[in-house]
């Protein structure tokens, strides 16, 4: 539902991180890390980006998702496993204690950007 | 923002050696011919999303520490109770702790209005005028927290924008989070939401008073509540009967205590 402001956040930091010295530069693709128990639909995501890219300096971009599984650890037997239905408690050990080690992400990794440089060969 | 030294390049060419004569422009004179070169990079950035919303939650938190305010967000779907739990919840609190509310909705002030009967201050926030946002974002917060006399008071309530999604993603700089499951919902709602009962220290069940009349089989919410989040405290409750409050106003009058004292 959010998807939208998330999208604008992206724009923004992926310009922000844009180095002065790119000259005539196109962003090509914004490469985006979203762990499964992050509150952010991917696909709601493509279309927003869609929209909010239109007029930057993103324009034409491609959104890559890379999908992250919840993976946990238990603080009592240390057995580390992937959650794939929302059961947060240890399937060894029972215990209820546990550490997300990943899923929660909502990170960008990386802009993809294609330089062209131009110039007179005579 | 951002620092020049943030974000580390790392060059990844992948030349196309467009100046190559099988690649020139050939349908035009050799004076007009411009070489491309071509080449992508990466440009690393690895930055959170929402990081400018986090900064912002911080700065909230140190405010509200440095004053001496325990700051309670309250989240749940619509309807599910979270105004009148607040009065019911207000009423036992204020003669003892000096409270204050931040009310969040897409529109109207018909919560913000019941809360002011309870003589509590009052902030709300429509987010209309921020875009009609799902919830409520940090920097949101301290522009209506800024609007109280936060020298007066040392519990703050912030009753979330109706929603069990979007809310639990944006740190608002509070110190404890609650959700309310109300009986007329569905049982699942938890495993629904996950994410939602992970984030939050402890449920209210409300309208206990409505379970003879309903099929709501609350051993299997209470089931579902704690596989997402084993041993999170659950107070069943009305705020209606007010049935089930000394237990709820006892474990969050410690939760303020703990911080204010």
């Amino acid at each position: 539902m959010h998807e939208m402001g998330i999208a604008l956040q992206i724009v923004e930091i992926a310009t922000a991180s844009l180095p002065a010295d790119l000259g005539e530069a196109r962003v090509t693709a914004v490469n985006l890390k979203i762990g499964k128990l992050a509150a952010v639909v991917p696909e709601s995501l493509r279309f927003c980006f869609d929209v909010a890219i239109k007029d930057t300096a993103l324009a034409g971009a491609k959104l890559v998702i890379e999908e992250l599984p919840v993976v946990a650890k238990c603080n009592d037997c240390n057995v580390q496993w992937t959650i794939e239905e929302p059961v947060f408690v240890c399937q060894t050990c029972q215990s209820g204690s546990l550490e997300i080690l990943s899923g929660r992400e909502l990170d960008i990794e990386s802009i993809e950007v294609v330089e062209e440089e131009k110039h007179d060969s005579g | 923002m951002i620092p020049d030294n943030f974000f580390n390049i790392k060059r990844c060419f992948h030349h196309k050696e467009f100046d190559k004569p099988h690649h020139a422009h050939t349908h035009l004179s050799s004076a007009d011919v411009r070489t491309q070169k071509s080449g992508t990079r990466e440009i690393k950035v690895v930055r959170r999303v929402l990081d400018v919303n986090a900064k912002m939650a911080e700065q909230n938190r140190r405010l509200f520490a440095e004053k001496g305010i325990f700051v309670l967000n309250v989240m749940s779907s619509p309807g599910s109770g979270k105004t009148t739990t607040l009065e019911k919840t207000l009423a036992r609190i204020m003669p003892e702790i000096k409270s204050a509310v931040i009310v969040g909705d897409i529109c109207t002030t018909h919560d913000a209005d019941r809360l002011a009967k309870t003589d509590v201050p009052v902030v709300q926030i429509n987010t209309d005028e921020f875009g009609g946002d799902c919830h409520l974002v940090a920097h949101v917060i301290e522009k209506a927290a800024v609007t109280l006399d936060l020298d007066a008071i040392e519990f703050l309530v912030v009753e979330n924008v109706g929603n069990l999604v979007c809310p639990a993603e944006f740190d608002i700089g509070e110190d404890s989070r609650v959700v309310i499951l109300s009986v007329t919902e569905g049982e699942d709602k938890p495993v629904k939401y996950p994410l939602m009962f992970r984030e939050c220290e402890a449920a209210l069940l409300n309208k206990i008073d409505l379970l003879p009349y309903l099929d709501f089989d609350k051993q299997k919410a209470l089931d579902f509540i704690h596989q997402v989040h084993p041993q999170m405290p659950v107070f069943e409750i009305s705020a209606k009967t007010g049935e089930g409050f000394d237990a709820w106003i006892e474990w969050l009058k410690g939760k303020i205590k703990s911080k204010t004292h």
